[in-house]
């Protein structure tokens, strides 16, 4: 018998999407649509060229000739931008909407959780809704009897158990909403980035479920945005780019793929931001002298081979490399360049004057200079860079704000394995700890022990 | 690397994920083939019965759900149909002097009325049931003839705290049930079998025709006048009466006051068309509904 829990063959899936017809801009416009519109619209269902009243004239492929086998027990992530087709792949899978063509083969019950709270009513309790949650799942009146204490345990509302769900604040209706999703056992469960769901405490506590559920010998097909959770919980990944599958393999290796094909892509709409918007733009440029003494013409990221990189890892070493044109020579200049986050806030500014590196002399012509980075101790995100350069005293030959974004993509800076939490800080900090000080004589009060129990240091 | 050693407290709940099912024991697991379905498609009534679990929860919530914050809940189940009943005894009662076949005209109003806003509550209730329930349809998936079936079935509640009103108000008019009335479930289904069929159409053309929001409370209003309510199906000659017949919903008005008040509508041809009318409707609402799902989750 096969070991197979998933078989998709030639799955494809085709939507049909609103075309964009002319927009109503006036009252008058939209008066004449709303009289006409009736008329245009039966005459469709008529003609048989529409089956509802919506106008979808488009269509579109979200998901094309999607292939792939998922054995009994693997670990599957999906990766893949926003309209990739994860989660449409994922709905075929549940059965929720069918496919076009192709067909899939499942064995094994499956349990999808592609949003938490789906169900959840308003007006009934936090029980009730357990309940109604739990059934719609697809779990037992009898399943939910027996798992109660514990999804309530886990969600940590047992005080609100009775109170209507309305009143519950957003933390504590997520916690009992992925509560509830976390109880299913279904031999394949199918999950859509359901853990990006209440504060940071309750998130590490639904990614040490979803490690232990991946442990478990079940089949999980997971899509996730977060590389590191794929990277962590995943075996297997596939990235699907417009519908279709680019890439099938270990996990590692998918998400490098991802990255670096999104940044691909996304890199010339920096440049074109870089470029256009900034670079020619006078606006941007505050403090531009006159006669154009010296002027910044590009930025470059390099790694210290010297490759140019779409992206850079946090903790791994970087070169910008700025370029400029000088057009009249000048005297002891001074280059700096500044980091801030996508809000604004200048994260660090560095000059060559700072860091009384002295150039005595600039000619006329064209040159670049590199600030070389040890390593970015940057929080994974989006940064931009302002440059400027200027002259002794105040004087300032170009400056421009925001001018390139650095994309810092996260890894393992501390060596420890663990979820680095983005909202809350900008910087990771090069450091270690020393943990077993202590001012008493006979050590402190950390202990070296492993098993502090039954060396009777705690009486449990 | 390992998440689950982290700050994670230690619940109960973590025993569930260790002991999953064993499923390198599983032999004979069903394999399930998910691809497009052809033409028309079974009515899936098996899968309904496999789902009545959740039938049964969506009955329950709805039956929660209705009278909540407010005064007086259920109470509104009677007070309803009973000031439906006083304005209609005062118009057409008094006023315009509708004849009301030689009983009392307050309770032959009220008769037609209990079934009849069984109906039209179920009517209007469902069918926007599946709309109003986009995110679980979009979501989950679950035999979706259970979000129309049960908005129908939650308003049997009412229906009973009507009709117990009904029953308690007989005495005062020295009304006394006769023998007819072990004829009174299969009227009961009559309105079940109606309203389900109607209600099923209906949910599943809101999906792609938002126009029936619109069209069904005026078409319940036109239906009204077109059951023997307010008025008896007597006023009409042979053999326009059977033809009335074709509205379901008159042959269980009729029905209700035979087997309850005594009247002179007996089952005959009324009743027999009616009852073809409604289980034709339901048949071919389920079906039609049936080969509609599919799109359902794309559309809605």
């Amino acid at each position: 018998m096969s070991r197979l829990a998933i078989r998709v063959v030639d799955l494809s899936k085709q939507y049909n999407i609103g075309l964009e017809r002319q927009k109503n801009r006036t009252l008058r416009e939209a008066i004449v649509d709303a009289v006409t519109g009736p008329l245009r619209r039966t005459a469709k269902l008529l003609r048989g060229q529409a089956t509802g009243a919506a106008e979808l004239d488009a269509t579109h492929w979200a998901l094309r000739n999607v292939s792939f086998d998922v054995p009994h027990g693997e670990v599957v992530g999906f990766i893949g931008r926003n309209g990739a087709g994860k989660s449409t792949l994922l709905k075929i899978l549940s059965q929720i909407t069918e496919p076009t063509l192709g067909f899939v083969e499942i064995r094994g019950r499956v349990g999808s959780l592609l949003e938490v709270g789906t169900g959840f009513h308003q007006e009934l309790t936090g029980r009730e809704n357990v309940y109604l949650n739990g059934a719609i799942l697809g779990m037992t009146k009898r399943e939910i009897d027996r798992k109660f204490d514990e999804i309530v345990a886990f969600a940590e509302i047992d005080k609100f158990l009775d109170t209507p769900v309305k009143h519950y604040s957003s933390g504590m209706y997520v916690r009992l909403a992925f509560s509830v999703a976390a109880h299913l056992e279904p031999e394949i469960l199918l999950v859509d980035e359901v853990l990006s769901v209440g504060d940071v405490t309750f998130q590490k506590k639904c990614l040490g479920k979803m490690n232990e559920v991946s442990r478990s010998g079940r089949t999980v097909l997971f899509v996730s945005h977060n590389m590191a959770t794929i990277e962590n919980l995943c075996s297997r990944t596939i990235v699907l780019e417009d519908g279709k599958i680019v890439f099938i393999g270990p996990s590692k290796d998918a998400v490098k793929f991802y990255l670096e094909s999104t940044f691909e892509r996304e890199q010339p709409a920096e440049r074109g931001l870089a470029n256009k918007n900034r670079w020619a733009n006078p606006e941007h440029r505050k403090h531009r002298s006159p006669e154009d003494v010296v002027s910044y013409t590009r930025i470059e990221f390099k790694n210290p081979e010297g490759e140019t990189i779409p992206f850079v890892r946090s903790g791994q070493p970087l070169v910008i490399r700025l370029h400029y044109c000088v057009r009249k020579a000048i005297t002891r200049p001074s280059f700096g360049v500044g980091i801030s986050t996508e809000h604004g806030t200048l994260v660090s500014y560095v000059s060559t004057w700072l860091c009384s590196v002295e150039i005595p002399v600039l000619r006329c012509g064209d040159g670049f200079i590199d600030l070389c980075i040890d390593y970015v101790n940057l929080m994974p995100g989006r940064y931009f860079l302002s440059v400027m350069v200027g002259g002794t005293g105040p004087i300032f030959y170009d400056s421009i704000d925001r001018c390139a974004a650095l994309i810092v993509e996260e890894t393992d800076f501390y060596r420890s394995g663990r979820m680095l939490n983005r909202n809350r800080s900008i910087m990771l900090l090069p450091c270690h700890w020393e943990p077993f000080g202590s001012t008493e004589e006979n050590g402190g009060p950390a202990q070296k022990v492993q098993n502090a129990e039954q060396e009777g240091l705690i009486h449990l | 690397m390992n998440y689950g050693e982290m700050h994670t407290d230690p619940a109960p709940a973590d025993q569930a994920f260790m002991n999953p099912p064993d499923i390198h024991q599983t032999k004979a697991l069903p394999t399930l083939r998910i691809e497009r379905s052809q033409g028309w498609v079974s009515l899936g009534l098996g899968e309904l019965w496999r789902y009545r679990e959740l039938l049964y929860f969506f009955i329950w919530r709805d039956i929660k759900v209705r009278y909540k914050q407010t005064i007086l809940g259920g109470a509104w189940a009677i007070i309803q149909p009973l000031a439906t009943m006083l304005i209609f005894s005062i118009f057409f009662g008094r006023l315009a002097r509708v004849p009301s076949d030689s009983v009392p005209y307050p309770i032959f109003a009220l008769a037609g009325l209990v079934p009849w806003n069984f109906f039209s509550n179920g009517v209007t209730q469902s069918s926007t049931s599946l709309v109003a329930g986009s995110n679980l349809v979009k979501k989950v998936y679950f035999p979706r003839l259970a979000l129309p079936v049960s908005r129908v079935l939650s308003g049997v509640v009412d229906f009973l705290l009507a009709f117990a009103m009904l029953i308690a108000l007989m005495p005062h008019y020295h009304i006394r049930a006769t023998s007819h009335v072990v004829w009174l479930p299969f009227f009961l289904l009559l309105a079940l079998t109606t309203s389900l069929g109607v209600s099923i159409w209906f949910s599943a053309m809101h999906v792609q025709f938002r126009d029936v929001q619109y069209a069904v409370p005026f078409l319940v209003q036109f239906w009204f006048f077109a059951t023997p309510i307010a008025y008896p199906s007597s006023m009409l000659s042979q053999p326009w009466r059977t033809v009335y017949g074709i509205n379901p919903m008159v042959g269980v008005v009729e029905g209700f006051r035979w087997t309850l008040l005594g009247t002179d509508t007996a089952p005959g041809p009324i009743t027999l068309v009616s009852f073809l009318v409604s289980i034709a409707l339901l048949i071919g609402g389920t079906f039609y509904f049936r080969r509609l799902e599919r799109t359902f989750a794309d559309i809605v």
